[in-house]
């Protein structure tokens, strides 16, 4: 559930916007830092928390888009995976000598802990409510999306930016806020997730092939298809480790093969 | 009766609901110099996209020298003698003219495949693409760079390049097309010089063109066929005139 | 550079790098380990930038035909005994060129991020094999045990690197000609169209798909071999030969040195292992930070590498030449 919510800030930069940003594992693992400096330093409550990972996150992000994002819209794939590297490369180094080499300690509210009894079933509170808060993003973005023209002047924008900008549409500013909210939902998913996945230096590394996978099985342009593809992978690799857990992420590997080769535009794709 | 160069038999193509060609039946003849005219958004250009392979009918057939190809892809389909150029010029921009030309007379003689002698000393290969570049007007260019050059001149690479593969048939999409008026002439001449055994389907909007070139033209509206005939028929056609001609003009 | 315009013969800059390498050979013994791999690296770099600057396939899972050779010829050695080293290298180029074949079948009809997830599929299946499989590769400890018998029965491997030196060296020289006769020959000139304008190679008759796997082989082939030379050289055969890192190091290398200009190959590895060599041990934050920046800076400003800036830095002098010729007449 957390893939999904950092996941489809990806789809949404990626998609919606064409970029290939493989750092977008640094905005979440930037939210995770920030949810942890938030609580632990300053005090804060988990919610305030929360949005400030958002915020911050969102914020930093613009910096990093006017600075350099921008000016390699229109530059190949080959560039675009280039700088995104270079970008996780620095990031990393920089969150190690920040915060040293172990994860951050996140502690979560008392009234998230501990367990929900439902359905005679007793499920963890806090996956509970992860799972309500990521319909309630799902629900918002797409209203927010397919509903109203935002969606489809972001595409307009991307297919042919100037035509865009003759029609009156401000592509800049567009694309900035686009951005900031495809990466303002990664940082708050990293936050989100910190307490199941550890938000430390590498975490961009490790979960890299992860958040591709969401994104390249669920599909460029599309909101459902990365929610599918985590929930997919989410039940996949649970059962793979309770199953056969001498094969691990192997089959992960091998289902997401078989899928792209079936479908090379994701299951939802919309991208020619 | 003998096959046409290039026929198609109730070619069809939906988009979902949308019908971009409907039940197209055409015949280019041996040696045509055939024009395919139509107002924007008739399908002209999915409909060669078609014949060259690049998009697959949604039912229909095409025939190329009487052999069914419908299922045959782009790059076979030119192997057997299908041409084309592209409305937006598809030129390999940063390397030379000759480079270009050459690339294509290699795949056709499939020296393409050879990995051992040097490019450069395939004589052949440069001859013959030179020879091509003479007739085109081009000599003097070969070594420029192709994103130098003016747009006019990238205009007739592309007709060289393919004319380089030996098609028995040719597309030509808006050969005329961007380029300025004072370049037109020399793409005429071109035109004009094309050898005689080629069939030839052109699409243009440029009517000077059309009516000089073509000895008979099809007119296509909304994805079907209008009407076909002389263009001395077609511009007396009062349905051409109020569906297209009219709007040419207006 | 390629193309039927362009002069194949050997200019006499390009003998450089071999004499340097000799030169290094006789003047510096102690830092051989170094220059084996500095030379095993730039063989894999060939072996990238033929289908990267090349035919312009963007892959992240190159390591797996680098890792499948080191393992091969490893495997050969640690658990079968051969250890005669072309042997190993044979062994290595096949089961590299077979797989190569298999993958690049299979993923090149996609493109762009499709692609690039496959390749880094390919390669994390891959290590996740090696991994489990530690009967067969020492798993997370790697595989030990492979030794080399003497090179044609005379040269031994000595505990200098010399004859390692040697035999990567001639190795290189081998891979190297053989890129340089591809890249000049009509193949070369294809590929290059393939890049340039895919849409055009298919509108001139060209098999794109199946030039493309055939490219694909090949250079899988020559990253087995490099691993292969790893596998022998360092008698030792780690997890990370497969996985993200190599592929993802391999890239900046040849971004460094500058893509689809056959030395740009030379270049990146070279400066790279030696900075890293020096860096990266005692300040490993900055290495990354340091790698990071520069990939960013490269990225934004200098796309051809090292051998971009050095030449414009041409261009620059001979505008400048010409100009002073013109103004002084």
């Amino acid at each position: 559930m957390i893939l999904y919510v950092i996941s489809v800030g990806l789809s949404v930069t990626m998609g919606l916007m064409g970029f290939i940003n493989l750092a977008h594992g640094v905005f979440a693992m930037a939210g995770g830092y920030v949810l942890s400096t938030a609580m632990a330093r300053l005090g804060m409550p988990f919610p305030v928390a929360l949005l400030m990972a958002f915020i911050v996150v969102a914020l930093g992000s613009i910096l990093l888009e006017r600075l350099l994002y921008s000016r390699l819209y229109t530059a190949g794939e080959l560039t675009q995976v280039l700088f995104t590297i270079g970008l996780i490369y620095a990031s990393v180094a920089i969150a190690r000598m920040v915060y040293g080499t172990l994860a951050v300690p996140i502690v979560l509210p008392d009234y998230l802990k501990g367990q929900v009894h439902f359905l005679s079933r007793d499920f963890p509170t806090y996956r509970v409510f992860l799972i309500v808060f990521s319909m309630l993003i799902i629900l918002g973005l797409w209203f927010g999306v397919e509903r109203t023209r935002w969606g489809a002047m972001v595409r307009a924008a991307v297919d042919n930016r100037a035509m865009a900008q003759s029609v009156g549409i401000n592509t800049s500013v567009l694309f900035m806020l686009t951005f900031a909210l495809g990466s303002g939902l990664a940082g708050l998913g990293g936050a989100l997730g910190a307490d199941i996945l550890p938000v430390d230096w590498g975490y961009p590394f490790e979960h890299l092939a992860y958040f591709l996978i969401v994104v390249a099985v669920g599909g460029l342009g599309s909101l459902r298809g990365p929610f599918i593809a985590a929930l997919l992978i989410g039940v996949a690799d649970t059962a793979c480790k309770y199953w056969v857990p001498e094969f691990g992420a192997f089959l992960i590997y091998l289902t997401t093969m078989g899928i792209l080769l079936w479908r090379p535009m994701g299951l939802f794709g919309m991208r020619a | 009766m003998a096959a046409g160069a290039l026929e198609t038999e109730k070619l069809c193509k939906s988009f979902g609901a949308l019908t971009v060609a409907d039940n197209i039946s055409f015949r280019l003849e041996p040696g045509a110099r055939h024009a395919l005219i139509g107002p924007n958004g008739a399908g002209k250009t999915t409909f060669v996209n078609m014949l060259s392979g690049r998009i697959p009918p949604s039912s229909g057939r095409i025939l190329l020298g009487g052999e069914d190809i419908t299922k045959v892809n782009q790059s076979a389909r030119v192997r057997r003698g299908l041409g084309r150029t592209f409305q937006v010029t598809t030129l390999f921009r940063s390397l030379t003219v000759l480079d270009n030309v050459a690339l294509g007379i290699a795949e056709r003689e499939r020296v393409s495949r050879r990995m051992w002698k040097p490019a450069s000393r395939h004589d052949e290969i440069k001859d013959e693409a030179m020879a091509l570049l003479r007739t085109l007007g081009l000599a003097d260019d070969a070594r420029s760079v192709v994103h130098d050059l003016p747009y006019g001149r990238q205009r007739r690479v592309e007709i060289a390049i393919a004319l380089g593969l030996k098609p028995k048939v040719l597309l030509l999409d808006e050969p005329a097309a961007g380029v300025p008026s004072q370049d037109s002439g020399r793409i005429l001449e071109v035109l004009g010089a094309l050898p005689g055994d080629i069939a030839i389907l052109i699409i243009e909007h440029d009517m000077d063109v059309v009516f000089r070139f073509a000895n008979r033209i099809t007119v296509l509206v909304q994805g079907q066929v209008l009407v076909e005939g002389r263009p001395d028929e077609i511009a007396a056609d009062r349905r051409v005139r109020d569906v297209y001609l009219g709007e040419a003009h207006g | 550079m390629s193309g039927y315009t362009s002069d194949p013969r050997i200019k006499w800059p390009e003998w450089l790098p071999w004499i340097a390498a000799l030169a290094f050979f006789f003047t510096m013994p102690e830092y051989l380990a170094l220059g084996s791999r500095i030379l095993i690296y730039i063989l894999f770099a060939l072996s990238l930038d033929l289908i990267l600057g090349y035919a312009g396939i963007i892959t992240l899972g190159h390591s797996a035909f680098f890792g499948l050779g080191a393992y091969s010829a490893g495997i050969l050695s640690a658990k079968y005994g051969v250890n005669d080293p072309f042997i190993g290298l044979v062994a290595a180029a096949a089961m590299a060129a077979l797989l190569g074949m298999a993958t690049g079948a299979l993923i090149l009809r996609t493109k762009a991020l499709t692609l690039l997830m496959l390749t880094l599929a390919i390669t994390s299946i891959l290590y996740e094999v090696a991994n489990r499989a530690s009967w067969l590769t020492g798993g997370n400890d790697g595989l030990s045990g492979v030794t080399m018998a003497p090179i044609l029965g005379l040269f031994k491997f000595d505990l200098f690197g010399k004859t390692a030196f040697i035999y990567c060296l001639v190795a290189l020289f081998i891979g190297w000609l053989v890129v340089r006769r591809l890249i000049y020959s009509p193949f070369g000139a294809m590929l290059t169209g393939i890049r340039e304008n895919t849409v055009r190679m298919h509108a001139v008759g060209a098999p794109v798909y199946w030039r493309l796997v055939l490219v694909y082989t090949i250079s899988a082939t020559m990253a087995g071999i490099a691993g292969a030379l790893l596998a022998q050289v360092n008698q030792f055969v780690g997890l990370n030969v497969l996985g993200l890192e190599p592929s993802g190091d391999l890239l900046v290398m040849l971004i460094l040195g500058g893509v689809g200009r056959l030395y740009g190959a030379f270049v990146g590895p070279v400066v790279y292992l030696i900075a890293q060599d020096y860096l990266a041990k005692a300040y490993p934050e900055y290495w990354y930070l340091g790698i990071g920046v520069l990939l960013i800076v490269v990225v934004l400003f200098a796309r051809g590498g090292i051998l971009g800036i050095w030449d414009k830095w041409l261009q620059a002098l001979s505008r400048q030449k010409s100009s002073a010729r013109a103004s002084a007449r």
